[in-house]
């Protein structure tokens, strides 16, 4: 998050400024497909105070004239629970990824300049693919392994209040992508494996029944594109919607990893 | 072509993540359709909770209760075998979502923590903080990932549900679906599907709290393909929403319950800034019309009250449909401690924080009790038979549907945090029974011919190629916001047959209007506008449906309300006296006339609508519903 964004943001805008503002300027890359190239094209809205940038988008779509007059396709971008919980609609909005639904017209400086989560391959305008994500899921075993999805007539084993309100934090991760968008040593030139994952381990390995596969885990962590690779620039905890510490979490994972190493050299 | 694909499941919501662990589970191959990443899906957005009775606050709370609390809460229009299955199952359900990992709340014991939630006497919640429907997605979806590394899943993230394949004999046996990048049509078969593709509140958008993604487009298509459809005219209004103008966002019925107040000011078109508006000047609607509950009166009370303030008095904030509800009176630490989530969610998408100022909201279309009509076995004690191929079956030879997209556990009207509960349950059934009926299988089932395919396919892709060609004047995004603003001002909280008859009208004309449209995308790749026009086709679909269906039913019953046929209880008088027998009379041969289920068919000239008895052996009603 730029912090000079967010001051303007809440400290100038009075309810007669934002009168005096008559249109929404949207900036927007634009790309075909996966492989054509990017262009940029702007638009104006009808100013109307409680607009987002998902709202933004669903109004433009229904007349997306460019600034110069020019009717083009629709602007393409995902969305979904519009309450910033099912992390469909991040993008790079004014600079910093974070998700559009919750990105209030009235906060953002304009033009309001969208572009796609970068990072992660354009499939559409907006749209990225954030597989990835979920290739370092699989590879961090990031679940527990349960012997089925039936009862056995016993729950989990007990977890202490401070416990749970630890793993809470970890587990609203809803898999936006800001993280590894803004993180310097994820994409497509790396192997890093990136924020999400890294802290799925963390979450799986503090569970009771869950920490039996720990070994496992931290060592799929340990190898090329692991843990090692992240370039403590701490941008992940700064651009996450949901405050998740990733960053301490990235911290306990260096050190299991270290104990881990000593236990793999020693017995 | 023509070979055996296992078990298809659409849909990758709580519902549709249940079913495939159960059918991979048990040893059936599953492919997975969803429109998007299923961690995405709908019911993420719960909030508040997942009822189960464990029975561990010391309130000798009971399952027998549970189900009694769920049949009153639908006000008897669900059969109740299922209900009682379900309730009985639930304390199973929790335990097994608890190895998963799930982040359920706890006591200070560590043990699973349970709060009271509305329309019962006992704690029987589990949550997560205030993200359970979230959690608890999460905890099937990492299964399925565990499934989908040993390949026993496969997932098509990314494709949509076009329409059923279907055998000579009418057997469902695999789906057409597009390719959302590609837009690639393509079969596949497959021996049975499951429907877990979530409910169709996109119908009323932007008035309501669901997703984008929730227009009911799949389940309408396999309704037109033959699937019954049943109690659509049910649609659960929540009474305080957050109008937006992409969604309404909801506003837990826990600020009412704080000490929040309803009103509005008494003039209408005042403009004045709301705290400046002096008590004499304000209409508390609530305390108002129901001086013996006030602000904490039922949610369907709630919402048809803020209706007529709005609607019929026009007393709507500015003109709009919006009212206030306001915090601002009450102790500022004591709101931020027990309502912290709600003053996050009105901060964070209002810009406006409601410890300074009155929220703004309206009631909005949230949950839909009907659905794709499903079957059940009885069995000798009145549950559901735990293994048979009849439960959740469709009326379509192997289609289950199973989630918010079928009809079966809410009769009327839904118990809050009971919606987690019959997504889960019902799609561990569909599973479980989508499993039975391929166990009992024959070998010798007639082959779909490669040229009947061929021909589906070639007539989908022609239609796509139509629609990325048209030119007409209309556009679809438009013809949808009339949609909901058609549905929420004449199909919505207050029914009256002249406004249906127009509603159906219409919904006609939109309908015909959608054949004229301009589309305004041509591009053969990850065309969003070409997958929106083709689904709001089936959304005006489903909105005949719930119209003709609402048109139909002359009563009262849980979220149907049609005032005319409202049968009051007289004023002072108690079981006993002969005023409340004669009412005790006209109310039950009210339900022998109307405790029915409404059923539509698909019919070329529009919905036929038929009823159906319900199954009250459990717990019969006798005594009408009395909060006095």
């Amino acid at each position: 998050m730029t912090p000079a964004q967010d001051t303007a943001a809440d400290g100038s805008a009075s309810q007669d400024d934002s009168l005096s503002v008559e249109a929404i300027h949207l900036r927007i890359r634009r790309q075909d497909r996966p492989d054509s190239p990017a262009y940029w094209q702007d638009f104006r809205l009808p100013y109307e105070a409680d607009h987002n940038v998902v709202s933004a988008l669903l109004a433009l779509r229904s007349n997306p004239v460019t600034t110069s007059g020019q009717r083009v396709e629709p602007v393409a971008w995902e969305r979904n629970c519009m309450e910033e919980v099912c992390g469909s609609c991040a993008m790079l909005i004014n600079g910093v990824p974070r998700p559009a639904c919750s990105a209030l017209v009235d906060q953002l400086e304009q033009p309001i300049v969208l572009a796609p989560l970068p990072k992660f391959p354009v499939v559409r305008d907006l749209v990225v693919d954030r597989s990835r994500i979920d290739t370092g899921f699989q590879h961090v075993k990031a679940w527990i392994d349960i012997d089925g999805a039936w009862d056995t007539h016993e729950g989990a084993p007990r977890i202490s209040p401070r416990q749970w309100s630890d793993n809470y934090l970890y587990s609203r991760c809803m898999s936006c992508g800001c993280c590894m968008a803004a993180c310097p040593q994820f994409g497509p030139h790396a192997n890093f494996i990136g924020p999400a994952p890294l802290a799925q381990v963390r979450l799986m390995n503090s569970h009771p029944t869950g920490r039996y596969d720990k070994t496992e885990r931290l060592h799929a962590i340990m190898g090329e594109g692991g843990l090692s690779d992240c370039g403590n620039a701490q941008n992940c905890v700064r651009v996450c919607p949901k405050a998740i510490p990733l960053t301490t979490a990235i911290g306990e994972l260096g050190r299991e990893t270290t104990l881990q190493a000593l236990k793999d050299l020693f017995g | 072509m023509t070979g055996s694909g296992g078990a298809i499941v659409i849909g990758g919501g709580l519902g549709g993540l249940w079913a495939t662990l159960t059918l991979a589970n048990a040893g059936f191959p599953v492919q997975l359709f969803s429109l998007f990443e299923v961690r995405r899906s709908h019911s993420v957005c719960a909030q508040g909770g997942i009822n189960a009775v464990l029975d561990t606050k010391g309130q000798h709370d009971s399952v027998r209760q549970h189900i009694i609390d769920t049949i009153k809460g639908g006000e008897y229009l669900a059969n109740q075998p299922p209900i009682k299955s379900m309730c009985e199952s639930a304390p199973g359900l929790i335990r097994t979502f608890d190895r998963m990992g799930v982040t359920f709340s706890r006591t200070a014991e560590g043990l699973l923590d349970q709060r009271l939630f509305g329309g019962v006497k006992n704690k029987r919640t589990c949550f997560a903080g205030a993200s359970t429907g979230q959690q608890l997605l999460y905890g099937v979806d990492q299964q399925v990932r565990r499934l989908e590394s040993l390949g026993q899943v496969t997932k098509h993230e990314w494709w949509e549900f076009l329409e059923l394949l279907k055998d000579e004999a009418g057997n469902c046996r695999g789906i057409l679906a597009m390719g959302l990048n590609s837009l690639e049509v393509r079969a596949f078969p497959a021996e049975v599907v499951v429907l877990a593709t979530g409910g169709f509140g996109q119908i009323y958008a932007p008035n309501t709290t669901t997703s984008t993604n929730c227009t009911g487009a799949a389940a309408s298509r396999c309704y037109r393909q033959g699937a019954r459809f049943a109690n659509a005219e049910f649609f659960q209004f929540h009474p305080t929403t957050m109008i937006g103008r992409d969604k309404t966002r909801l506003m837990s019925e826990a600020a009412r319950g704080e000490g929040g107040r309803i009103w509005v000011p008494r003039t209408p078109d005042d403009r004045r800034a709301p705290k400046s508006i002096p008590e004499a000047e304000r209409l508390y609607i609530l305390e108002e019309m129901f001086p013996s509950y006030g602000n904490t009166v039922a949610r369907d009370e709630a919402s048809r009250a803020i209706w007529r303030v709005t609607r019929q008095m026009g007393l709507g904030l500015r003109g709009t449909d919006r009212v206030y509800l306001d915090l601002t009176h009450l102790d500022r630490s004591f709101v931020a401690t027990r309502l912290g989530a709600i003053l996050d969610i009105y901060r964070k998408f209002a810009g406006v924080d409601p410890l300074d100022e009155p929220m703004e909201i309206f009631p909005a279309a949230h949950y839909p009790m009907g659905g794709l009509w499903v079957d059940f076995e009885r069995d000798a004690n009145g549950g559901m038979v735990s293994e048979s191929p009849r439960n959740h079956a469709t009326s379509i030879p192997g289609l289950y549907a199973c989630g918010e997209c079928d009809y079966a556990y809410h009769g009327a009207n839904r118990l809050g945090a009971n919606s987690l509960l019959s997504a889960s349950f019902s799609g561990r059934v569909a599973g479980a029974s989508a499993a039975c009926y391929l166990r009992g299988l024959g070998s010798d089932r007639p082959r779909l011919r490669q040229h009947d395919i061929d021909s589906l396919i070639a007539r989908q892709e022609s239609l796509n190629q139509h629609m990325m060609r048209s030119d007409g004047p209309e556009s679809p995004f438009q013809i949808h916001r009339e949609l909901g603003e058609l549905m929420t001002a004449k199909v919505g909280v207050v029914r009256a047959n002249p406004e249906l008859e127009v509603a159906l009208e219409e919904l006609r004309e939109l309908d015909a209007r959608l054949d004229r449209i301009r589309l305004g995308d041509a591009k053969q790749w990850a065309n969003q506008s070409l997958s929106f026009a083709r689904q709001l086709r089936d959304m005006l679909q489903l909105a005949m449906v719930v119209t003709q269906s609402a048109l139909a039913r002359d009563e009262c019953r849980g979220a149907h309300y049609k005032p005319e046929f409202k049968l009051a209880i007289p004023e002072g008088k108690f079981p006993g006296d002969p005023e409340f027998e004669d009412y005790r009379a006209r109310w039950q041969a009210n339900n022998a006339r109307w405790l029915k289920t409404t059923i539509a068919e698909h019919r070329p000239d529009g919905p036929k609508i038929d009823f159906e008895p319900v199954d009250t052996s459990l717990y019969p009603p006798v005594n009408p519903r009395d909060y006095r």
